[in-house]
């Protein structure tokens, strides 16, 4: 590395190499570069989330309570819940993907606001700091819902820093949200019009209006929460005439429509993925399109559904009931033009149109079961059983950590320069999708058998322990099935083979620029005067370029 | 600024990344009405909650608000009425290129702002005093419900009106103190002369931000001061 520079050519300056320094990157404003930031943030707290899982598949193994103590169990689940899903989901795919992807795709130099971009990483790192303080000084046991009065009144552990965590990590979410819609508002490119937008750029606006408009909700909520708890008033205090189910109303508004702000980015980039891999036109592009404005807006009125038994009137819990249904509609419109577009399409094979299967499949699952649980007689059986962890579980692991792979694989060679072991890839998605089903689908069966979720001992029901085995060493299998792709990532931005500007002769204006694109993601402005998707077009017979294959 | 070394002349606060000036103001007007929109689902969620309590605690309430002084109050919503004409004669004095005018506005503004704050801290003051603020010392025995003779209103009750109270008009507040530490940097900026006619922005965003946090107001001051006054 040393001496061999000599006869080399001049390095093409990328994003990556403009500028070298600790500061270069902690003080920038590129967009790409704070997308790294987040994915190195983000990955840290996903195997900080999965450390706690694996935990807690280790104590169900057997029936006894026999590895870790009951307070113990309750502070597992709810730090799982809380990382997987305020530090890792929400800024999942919108904060590296979309950051790196949304100004590229709409043809610009930058988001409108890069240093509240840089804020927002840092509001991240903030709310990420407290949340590891408070798991390391004793942590919160209320479940990551952190339900009032339970919240309020009674658990002496830290939910008041918990809250703040979630507060401050909100307002990062909130910007991220922000950037993205001007953005996509008034940055587009000469002659990228709405109809011409990839569709990951209409579900990430979508998901952005939900960040606005959701997020601020649960903030107040927490400042409610943290008010009542240290000045003990009675806003959600029975005993003080204050109301419980108001805790509940104005916490489930957000945090359902925050189901959406996980599931729609990965709708986003299985939509890119599987019109690439099909090599056709994406099948009723603007049902798709407003699939996803319709998914926030009606995610933003079936909130209620979370508390059918939480003494509700019957009439409220009918109206969200048919609510739940309705918004069942877009997402399957999605499903259908998905398995559309792949009708007649010349499909290739690669880690991520796996990882799209995956997603098709799995999401499916989770959105039919959670038809069942829309049901009101159904979800009166089945509250908080194991049906309910297992029916979210492949919504937001089955369905939205399956897109972020996927995006995360075809978007590799665009964001490192470098190609992924092929091979190794199809393998890891294979293992994914194996320890993905073994671990949650016994979880269906026991729901429905009636075994409760948050119990850390059913030696009562020891009939129990065969499902939760299966389930535990799917769990293991999912964990392999994780670390392989940053083992092989790491490996590639080394050792992989260059990946040239566009690699899956895709189409999208991100494929059009050199890879890793230079800092500000184009040479030239670019003049858009094609539809979106037109691998028609692409692949019409002339002087192709040589398609890679990794 | 990177973006300099570009061919033609550029106006210097032109940002690199925006194509000319008019989009780079069109973005950052944008930012701002969508940052308003959070901040009305913010206070959203108390309105809702008072909203619920108000008619669950009816009388209640109506006497709870009758303790607090409403002429402070209606001064305060005067205050607060001249700082936003204030702000919009600034605004016109940037695009004017008034600039002693800007100044002079931008610093009555911060001036009506802090005498908001000011008679608010007398408001707590008052109710401190009486006991009224909610926690182990509160109290609010024996306070007839307006209009019902022999009622009085239950001290719970009372005690969450005065919980929203103090939340909502807290963070109102809240809100007032980051606006005149917008508000000092804009001065900061009018005085060094960096506002021209061409470029303004943050003249324009920061008043759309203190008319929000106006408009806050003028909801909270019927909601908590005047549900139960009659002649």
């Amino acid at each position: 590395m040393s001496t061999t520079a000599i006869s080399q050519p001049v390095e093409r300056e990328t994003y990556l190499n403009k500028e070298y320094g600790i500061w270069s990157w902690l003080l920038t404003t590129d967009h790409k570069r704070i997308a790294l930031l987040y994915l190195i943030s983000i990955t840290f707290f996903f195997f900080i989330g999965g450390f706690f899982a694996l935990l807690i598949r280790l104590e169900l193994l057997t029936p006894a309570g026999d590895l870790v103590q009951a307070d113990t169990y309750n502070k597992l689940f709810t730090m799982h819940g809380m990382v997987m899903i305020f530090f890792f989901l929400i800024p999942s795919i919108p904060a590296t993907l979309g950051n790196f992807l949304v100004p590229m795709m709409v043809g610009a130099k930058d988001l409108a606001f890069p240093r509240i971009n840089l804020l927002s990483w840092y509001l991240y790192i903030i709310g990420g700091v407290m949340m590891v303080h408070c798991m390391l000084t004793g942590g919160v046991d209320t479940g990551w819902t952190f339900y009032a009065p339970f919240s309020t009144n009674y658990t002496n552990t830290k939910i008041v820093e918990a809250g703040l965590a979630i507060f401050v990590a909100g307002f990062s979410s909130i910007l991220t949200g922000l950037n993205f819609v001007v953005t996509i508002h008034r940055m587009r490119a000469p002659g990228m019009t709405w109809s011409r937008l990839p569709l990951f750029i209409w579900a990430h606006y979508a998901t952005s209006i939900i960040q606005l408009l959701g997020t601020p909700v649960v903030a107040v909520t927490i400042v409610l929460v943290a008010a009542e708890r240290a000045l003990h008033l009675g806003i959600f205090d029975a005993r003080l005439g204050g109301d419980p189910l108001l805790f509940q109303h104005l916490f489930w508004f957000y945090s359902h429509p925050a189901v959406y702000i996980m599931i729609l980015p990965s709708m986003g980039v299985v939509t890119e993925i599987i019109a690439c891999f099909a090599r056709k036109r994406i099948f009723g592009y603007s049902f798709v399109a407003f699939s996803s404005i319709a998914i926030a807006v009606f995610g933003f009125l079936v909130w209620a559904h979370h508390m059918f038994v939480a003494g509700m009137s019957v009439y409220a819990a009918l109206v969200f009931s048919m609510l739940s249904y309705a918004v069942a509609v877009p997402s399957a419109i999605k499903v259908f033009n998905w398995t559309a577009t792949l009708y007649k399409g010349s499909i290739r094979y690669d880690a991520p149109m796996l990882y799209a299967f995956g997603f098709l499949g799995l999401f499916t699952i989770g959105g039919l079961t959670g038809l069942f649980l829309a049901c009101l007689g159904i979800n009166v059986h089945v509250t908080d059983t194991y049906f309910v962890v297992a029916h979210f579980h492949y919504i937001m692991v089955g369905g939205a950590v399956m897109g972020y792979l996927g995006g995360m694989h075809f978007w590799w060679p665009k964001i490192s320069g470098k190609l992924y072991p092929e091979g190794w890839a199809q393998l890891a998605a294979l293992i994914v999708f194996i320890g993905f089903n073994l671990t949650f689908f016994p979880q269906f069966v026991l729901g429905y058998m009636g075994m409760p979720r948050r119990y850390y001992d059913y030696s009562h029901m020891p009939e129990f322990q065969v499902l939760n085995v299966l389930s535990t060493a799917g769990a293991t299998v999912l964990g392999v099935g994780y670390l392989l792709p940053m083992v092989y990532f790491l490996w590639s931005m080394r050792y992989g083979k260059p990946a040239s500007d566009n690699p899956w002769n895709a189409a999208g204006l991100e494929w059009k620029t050199a890879s890793p694109p230079p800092t500000f993601n184009f040479e030239e402005e670019p003049v858009v005067t094609w539809e979106a998707y037109n691998y028609e077009e692409l692949d019409a017979p002339r002087d192709e370029e040589v398609p890679i294959v990794g | 600024m990177i973006g300099l070394h570009h061919e033609e002349e550029q106006h210097p606060e032109l940002l690199h990344h925006f194509a000319e000036p008019q989009q780079q103001r069109d973005a950052a007007s944008l930012g701002m009405w969508a940052f308003l929109a959070t901040e009305v689902m913010f206070f959203g969620g108390l309105f809702c909650a008072y909203l619920i309590y108000r008619r669950w605690y009816f009388g209640d309430f109506g006497a709870a608000s009758k303790s607090i002084d409403a002429t402070l109050g209606a001064i305060n919503t005067a205050v607060l009425i001249c700082s936003s004409v204030t702000v919009v004669v600034a605004v016109w004095a940037a695009q004017t290129a008034r600039k002693t005018l800007l100044v002079a506005m931008l610093a009555v503004t911060m001036l009506f702002g802090l005498t908001f704050l000011g008679i608010k801290a007398v408001e707590y003051t008052q109710k401190f005093e009486e006991h009224h603020v909610p926690g182990p010392s509160f109290s609010f025995d024996h306070v007839p419900i307006p209009r019902h003779p022999g009622e009085y209103a239950n001290p719970r009750h009372a005690e969450i009106f005065f919980a929203l109270y103090f939340v909502m008009t807290g963070l109102h507040a809240l809100h007032m103190v980051v606006g005149l530490g917008i508000f000092s940097w804009l001065f900061y900026m009018a005085w060094k002369r960096r506002f021209t006619p061409e470029w303004y922005t943050p003249i324009e965003i920061g008043g759309l931000y203190w008319h929000f946090v106006d408009i806050v107001w003028i909801y909270l001051f019927p909601l908590l001061y005047l549900i139960d006054r009659h002649p």
